[in-house]
C-alpha cells in the first residue's frame, strides 16, 4: 500500500515532525517506508527520515507492507494532518 | 596551598563545599578481534538496554522538572538509540567482520556523523551531536566506564564543569548541588540561567577551573564577587562562614517584604514586577514578591527549537504565565529577535551592524505572519489574566500604528471565528530608540504606556556597543544625558495620564532606583531575585526627598558627579 503528500509545514519534516513520523511509525509491525527524490527510507528510523533533509512543497509517499499496513498509513496520515505538516 | 580564581559571577550567593568534576571520561579502546560474535552481539544489546533505561530516566527527570520542550530532546536521543539504521549495521559488522562492539560502533557512528555534518543545513549538521551524545552512552556502557552522573550525587557539592548543557542540568540533583562552576560561559549563557532560576550561586567562565581543581577539593564558591577559593585557609573559610550567615540574615530580613506593597516612607506606591523568559519562571517571580511580570521575554519560546512555536504553543504558554501570575499585570513583549539574538530556523541575511538593522519589530512588520500568529496567541490568552503588549524596538510613531493595526485585525479576525478575547488590553511601546524618548510627547498620546528599556537606550544614546570591553566606560546609566531622556518619557506619559515602566538592568540597580523613584518611574521590572532588595530600598527612602535628588542630578554634568550626589545622599 502506498500514499502520496505534499508537505505544508513551514520548515519541512526535520526534528519534531520526523520524532512524531517515526514514534507513530514504531507502533505498527508493518515494514514502513518514506520515499522522497527516488530515495527510500526506513520510516522508523530517525536518521534516515531526518537524512532526506525533506522540505517545504516537497511530495513524499509513504510505503506500508504487513498485517497492520492499513492501520499504519491511515495513522500516519492523520498526523501529517493534525500536526499541519503534509496533505 | 590556597588559591583562587575569578570568574563572572552568575548567579548570587556563597556555596561551601566539596568539588565535583562533571568532566568526560576516557573512553578509549582497541579494535579487537572477536571470537563469539554471537556473544559479542548479545554484549552490544545489552549496552543498548542499559543505555536506553538511563535515558528513559534521564528524560522523565527532565519532564517533571524542567518542562515537556526539555524533555523532548530525550525522545530524540531515545529514537536515535533505537534506530534499526544505526544498530542493524553495527550488528552486521560485529557478525561478518568478527570485531568488537566499541569498534563496529565507533566506525558506524563516524559514518552517520560525516553525513550528517555535510549536510548543508545548519540544523542538521547540529544533529550530528545528538549522534555522538547518544553513542557515547553506549560506548561508556561497553567499557564499562561510568559517565559521571550528576542525578546520583548524594552529598552536598558544588560542580566544577568545562560548562553545563541542557543534558548535564536535566540531570543535576537540586538538593546536593549548591552551587557551580564552569570554565566558559558568560552572565546569559545556559548554565547562568540555569543557576539563577534554581536561586544557587555560579561563578562562570573561569577559563580554568577544570584544570584549577580536583574532587573533593574544598571550595569557597562567592556568586557575588565572581570568585572560586580553592582549599581555603581556616581563617578565609571562618570569614566567608561570616559572610554567608550575613547574606542570609539579609535573604530572611528581605522574605519578610514578600507580601509587602513597595512603598517609599513617605508613602509613594511603586510597582515592582519582574523580568520572565518562561512560565516556568512565574513560581519565582511570585516567591520574590514581584507585583506582577514587567517583561515577559518571548523570545524564549522562539529559541532552542527548530522551526516556529504554533500559535496553541504560545497560547498554552501566555496562559500558563497569565494565569499563575492571578490577575497581577502582564507585560508581554512581543518578538524581539535579530541583533545579537538569532533563530538557526529563520535565515536572516548577515549584516554589517546588527544592532542598527533588521530585528524586533522592523521583522515582525515584514514577517507579518509571524507577527500575527503571535498576536492571535496573546489575544486568544487575554481572557485567562491582565495582558498587556508592548513592542520593541519603536522607532517611529508608524511603526506603532502598522503593529496596532494588525493587532485590532486579529482581534477582529478572532472575533468573527466566535474566539473570546479581552477589551481592556493596553498597548505599550519599548523606549530603547533616542528618537522615541525625544518625541514621547506625542507617541503619549496613543499608546497606553512606555517601558524604557536601558540596555539599548544607553548604548544607543552614547553610541557605545555594550559587548565591546574597550569601550565599556561609556555605558553610563547615570549620565544626566540618559536621565533627562528618562525624566522626558516619564513626564509625558503622566502629562496623558498614561504610566512609564523601566524593564532594562537599571531598574534594579541601587545607585539608580533613588534617582528613578525620584523622577517619578511608576513600574521597576527586574530580576526576581533583586525584587525584595529594591523593595527594602525604597521602604527606606523619602519620594520627596529623591525628587530633589533627581532635579539636582539634572543638572550635574558629568557621570560622577551624580554617583557622588546619590551617593552622599542615600548613605547619610
Amino acid at each position: 500500500m502506498e500514499k502520496t503528500f505534499t508537505v505544508t509545514a513551514e520548515t519541512g519534516i526535520h526534528a519534531r515532525p520526523a520524532t512524531l513520523l517515526v514514534q507513530a511509525a514504531g507502533k505498527f509491525d508493518s515494514e514502513i517506508n518514506l520515499e522522497y527524490k527516488g530515495r527510500k527510507v526506513n520510516l522508523k528510523s530517525i536518521m534516515g527520515v531526518m537524512s532526506l533533509g525533506i522540505g517545504k512543497d516537497a511530495e513524499i509517499t509513504i510505503y506500508a507492507e504487513g498485517n497492520d499496513a492499513e492501520n499504519a498509513l491511515n495513522s500516519i496520515e492523520e498526523l501529517l494532518k493534525k500536526e499541519g505538516l503534509a496533505e | 596551598m590556597s588559591t583562587w580564581i575569578k570568574g563572572i559571577a552568575a548567579s548570587s550567593g556563597i556555596a561551601i563545599g566539596k568539588a565535583y568534576r562533571l568532566v568526560e571520561p576516557d573512553l578509549s579502546f582497541n579494535k579487537t578481534t572477536v571470537e563469539d560474535a554471537t556473544k559479542e552481539v548479545e554484549r552490544f544489546r545489552k549496552a543498548i538496554s542499559e543505555s536506553n533505561s538511563e535515558l528513559e530516566s534521564i528524560r522523565n527527570y527532565a519532564n517533571e522538572n524542567l518542562g515537556a520542550d526539555k524533555a523532548a530532546i530525550f525522545d530524540a536521543h531515545l529514537l536515535v538509540l533505537n534506530d534499526p539504521e544505526l544498530i542493524n549495521p553495527i550488528e552486521d559488522m560485529i557478525k561478518n567482520d568478527k570485531v568488537n562492539a566499541e569498534y563496529a560502533l565507533k566506525e558506524t557512528r563516524d559514518m552517520f556523523v560525516q553525513i550528517f555534518e555535510q549536510m548543508d543545513n545548519e540544523y542538521m549538521r547540529e544533529r550530528a551531536a545528538d549522534i555522538r551524545d547518544v553513542t557515547k552512552r553506549v560506548l561508556a556502557h561497553l567499557l564499562n566506564v561510568i559517565i559521571p552522573n550528576p542525578s546520583m550525587i548524594a552529598e552536598e557539592v558544588i560542580v566544577v564543569a568545562e560548562d553545563l548543557t541542557p543534558s548535564d542540568t536535566a540531570q543535576l540533583n537540586r538538593e546536593f548541588v549548591k552551587g557551580f562552576t564552569t570554565d566558559i560561559g558568560g552572565r546569559t549563557s545556559h548554565s547562568a540561567i540555569m543557576a539563577r532560576s534554581l536561586e544557587i550561586p555560579a561563578v562562570v567562565g573561569t577559563k580554568t577551573a577544570t584544570t584549577d581543581i580536583q574532587n573533593g577539593d574544598m571550595l569557597i564558591l562567592d556568586g557575588l564577587a565572581g570568585e572560586v577559593h580553592i582549599n581555603p585557609t581556616e581563617e578565609l573559610l571562618q570569614s566567608y562562614k561570616q559572610k554567608q550567615q550575613e547574606y542570609q540574615q539579609q535573604l530572611a530580613e528581605w522574605a519578610k517584604l514578600v507580601n509587602e506593597p513597595s512603598v517609599s516612607n513617605d508613602g509613594k506606591h511603586v510597582e515592582l514586577v519582574a523580568n520572565i523568559g518562561t512560565p516556568k519562571d512565574v513560581e519565582g517571580a511570585l516567591n520574590n514578591g514581584a507585583e506582577g511580570v514587567g517583561l515577559f521575554r518571548t523570545e524564549f519560546l522562539y529559541m532552542g527549537r527548530d522551526e516556529l512555536p504554533s500559535e496553541e504553543d504560545q497560547y498554552n504558554s501566555y496562559k500558563a504565565v497569565l494565569e499563575g501570575m492571578k490577575g497581577k499585570p502582564v507585560v508581554v513583549r512581543t518578538l524581539d529577535i535579530g541583533g545579537d539574538k538569532e533563530l538557526s530556523y529563520l535565515k536572516l541575511p548577515e549584516e554589517m551592524n546588527p544592532f542598527l538593522g533588521f530585528r524586533a519589530i522592523r521583522l515582525c512588520l515584514e514577517r507579518t505572519d509571524i507577527f500575527r500568529t503571535q498576536l492571535r496567541a496573546l489575544l486568544r490568552a487575554s481572557v485567562h489574566g491582565n495582558l498587556k503588549i508592548m513592542f520593541p524596538m519603536i522607532a517611529t510613531l508608524d511603526e506603532f500604528r502598522k503593529a496596532k493595526q494588525l493587532f485590532l485585525e486579529e482581534k477582529e479576525n478572532l472575533k468573527n471565528e466566535g474566539v473570546p478575547t479581552s477589551d481592556s488590553i493596553e498597548l505599550g511601546i519599548m523606549v530603547e530608540i533616542p528618537s522615541t524618548a525625544v518625541l514621547a510627547d506625542q507617541f503619549a498620546k496613543e499608546v497606553d504606556f512606555f517601558s524604557i528599556g536601558t540596555n539599548d537606550l544607553i548604548q544607543y544614546t552614547m553610541e557605545a556597543d555594550r559587548m565591546n570591553e574597550r569601550v565599556s566606560y561609556l555605558y553610563q546609566p547615570y549620565n544626566p544625558s540618559i536621565l533627562r531622556l528618562v525624566k522626558m518619557v516619564i513626564d509625558a506619559s503622566h502629562k496623558e495620564g498614561k504610566w512609564t515602566g523601566m524593564c532594562g538592568e537599571m531598574a534594579g540597580d541601587e545607585t539608580a532606583i533613588p534617582l528613578l523613584l525620584g523622577l517619578g518611574l511608576d513600574e521597576f521590572s527586574m530580576s526576581a531575585t533583586s525584587i525584595l532588595k529594591a523593595r527594602s530600598l525604597i521602604s527606606k527612602l523619602s519620594a520627596k526627598e529623591m525628587e530633589e535628588l533627581a532635579a539636582n542630578a539634572l543638572q550635574k554634568s558629568t557621570v560622577g558627579e551624580v554617583i557622588e550626589l546619590v551617593q552622599s545622599a542615600v548613605t547619610k
